[in-house]
């Protein structure tokens, strides 16, 4: 369903900064799959995200979703298809606006004029129950007066109140503390088995990276270098993903954040 | 006696004024986009009413001015969304440009008179002949634009597009990964906002029965000052709170100004008065969070000095 095909993208071309962060990098994901992405700092994750959901335009490839080309399509366009989440929570939402205001833009029926009717706002209450947060309660209240894992979680809803053909997760619980990750990672796993969504997802944990999906990629110097699934990632651990790493890219994995991670977690 | 007057003429001038301030309450409040275009789509306004009322539509002026206002939001937005232009520099362009167009409409001429030309307020003013509201017709049209222009807000920005505006102003960053183009947005806020601008400029010039090339110079100044009192003032309450709040900044602004200029304070003060009010607004919450610094800064120096 997605089709990415030898795609590239030099940020700063011809300048001293100039960084080829997208390397020819192919991909192709099926429907309903849930792949999670790892990599050092600066292998290109978070551009591939940027090249799939529009932030720029790649130097050169094309991509595919849904059988339709998207690769010269304007961001606003594509997130009609694909819903995104930032590792910043103060990214998805607008803090001025009351979380039912939000949940109105996101949800989008009706045209332009049209606006949140007294059933629509039962069923943002319903969701919003759901997440068990005693969020329903506060549905006037400004997104501002959440707490980041609060913010995420609504961030998600909004992501997904009309399901994507594909959600895009940038290390969304990486800024959040250790319980209101859980909490929100716990929540991801719920929203995308129930609407079988397509789901690519960064995360810097690489023991969740392992137990989360279907598949798992590793990305080095703006290229995928490792691609695992089945039975091969079933009885893989930490330890066999770092080796993995040393021996396909000839040095250690130099992500700190993602070595400690691993190293509480084994 | 003097007193009524005075309170009538602070509350006409407060009204008329309050239409500007409704607008930057969409486009500075909501979009979050400061539009330096305001002055020139004013007199855009006011020019374009007085040649249609002159040319013997009164009631068309109007329909007119705030087409004109819409145009003028609409070739603004285009320089900021399309071919990027700095927002603040793409409404210095605009008004200075204008003042070349708003010359040519008035048919190269920088003062337009109506003493003797039909106008809305004559108009109602011959209607209402007899009643007791007679005298009153300069009030009575500000105000029913205030109201009307208040409930198309307090709806509008409930609607998805009113939201989406508001988001593009709240958090663009959110906007710009969402289904919501924020150069749509950014366009429709700034041609509705300036329609009521125009609106303002074409009930001044048609109320005072002319019209000059400066009648809009320093109004966005006005406005924000206006604008910057009603928010201190009603800091809490929804969309539609704020927005009377808006017009109650306008009127309260109109009638100190009008106090002072009864306590013989010279009348071009006003503009110096009204930049100085949006520095206060601007600035004092400023100092407000800068004031635990400076005093841990202060302390720590008597210790030293100690």
């Amino acid at each position: 369903m997605l089709n990415i095909s030898h795609i590239s993208k030099t940020f700063n071309p011809g300048t001293a900064d100039s960084k080829l962060a997208l390397d020819d990098l192919c991909l192709d994901v099926d429907d309903g799959e849930f792949i999670t992405i790892i990599g050092a700092n600066g292998a290109g994750k978070s551009t591939l995200f940027g090249a799939i959901a529009g932030s720029f335009f790649t130097d050169e490839g094309r991509i595919t979703l849904d059988g339709e080309d998207i690769t010269m399509m304007p961001e606003y366009l594509r997130a009609r298809k694909i819903g995104r989440l930032f590792q910043d929570p103060m990214r998805g939402t607008a803090p001025g606006m009351t979380i039912e205001e939000n949940l109105s833009l996101a949800a989008g029926h009706g045209g332009w004029l049209s606006m949140a009717g007294s059933g629509q706002k039962k069923e943002f209450r319903e969701m919003l129950r759901q997440l068990e947060m005693g969020l329903e309660d506060r549905m006037k209240q400004p997104m501002g007066l959440l707490s980041g894992g609060q913010r995420q979680a609504v961030t998600l809803l909004m992501a997904t109140i009309n399901p994507p053909s594909l959600l895009l997760l940038d290390e969304h619980t990486a800024a959040l503390d250790p319980a209101a990750a859980d909490k929100v990672l716990a929540i991801t796993e719920e929203v995308v088995k129930k609407d079988h969504l397509t789901c690519l997802m960064i995360t810097h944990n690489m023991q969740s990276a392992l137990k989360l999906g279907t598949r798992t990629l590793m990305m080095d110097a703006g290229r995928i270098i490792l691609d695992v699934s089945g039975s091969e990632r079933g009885s893989m651990k930490v330890e066999d993903l770092l080796e993995r790493f040393k021996s396909i890219s000839g040095k250690a994995l130099d992500n700190d954040r993602m070595l400690l991670t691993s190293e509480k977690d084994s | 006696m003097i007193m009524y007057s005075l309170i009538q003429t602070a509350l006409e001038l407060g009204l008329t004024g309050a239409l500007t301030v409704l607008a930057l309450y969409l486009s500075y409040t909501m979009l979050n986009v400061c539009d330096l275009s305001t002055d020139g789509c004013f007199t855009m306004g006011a020019t374009v009413g007085a040649v249609v009322a002159i040319a013997g539509h009164p009631c068309l002026s109007i329909p007119a001015a705030m087409a004109a206002g819409v145009l003028s939001g609409f070739v603004v937005s285009v320089l900021q969304t399309k071919m990027g232009i700095e927002s603040l520099l793409a409404g210095i362009i605009v008004n200075t440009a204008w003042y070349s167009v708003n010359i040519a409409i008035m048919g190269n001429s920088s003062l337009l008179n109506m003493n003797k030309t039909d106008t809305i307020f004559s108009m109602l003013k011959d209607s209402l002949k007899g009643t007791i509201l007679e005298d009153s017709s300069k009030l009575i049209i500000p105000f029913i634009a205030v109201a009307l222009v208040i409930v198309f807000l307090s709806v509008f920005l409930r609607t998805r597009l009113g939201l989406a505006i508001r988001a593009t102003g709240n958090n663009p960053d959110m906007v710009r990964s969402s289904s919501v183009n924020p150069a749509f947005t950014t366009t429709v806020g700034l041609c509705i906002a300036n329609s009521f601008t125009a609106l303002s400029g074409c009930l001044l010039a048609q109320s005072q029965k002319s019209v000059n090339i400066d009648i809009g110079s320093g109004m966005v100044t006005i406005a924000l000052a206006s604008l910057l009192i009603g928010q201190t003032l009603f800091t809490k309450g929804g969309i539609t709170t704020k927005a009377v709040g808006a017009v109650a900044g306008a009127v309260i602004f109109r009638l100190v100004y009008t106090i002072a200029l009864r306590l013989n304070m010279p009348a071009y003060m006003l503009k110096l008065i009204s930049s100085v009010i949006v520095v206060i607004a601007i600035a004092g919450p400023y100092f407000k969070s800068r004031l635990p610094m400076m005093q841990r800064k202060m302390m720590l120096k008597r210790k030293d000095n100690a």
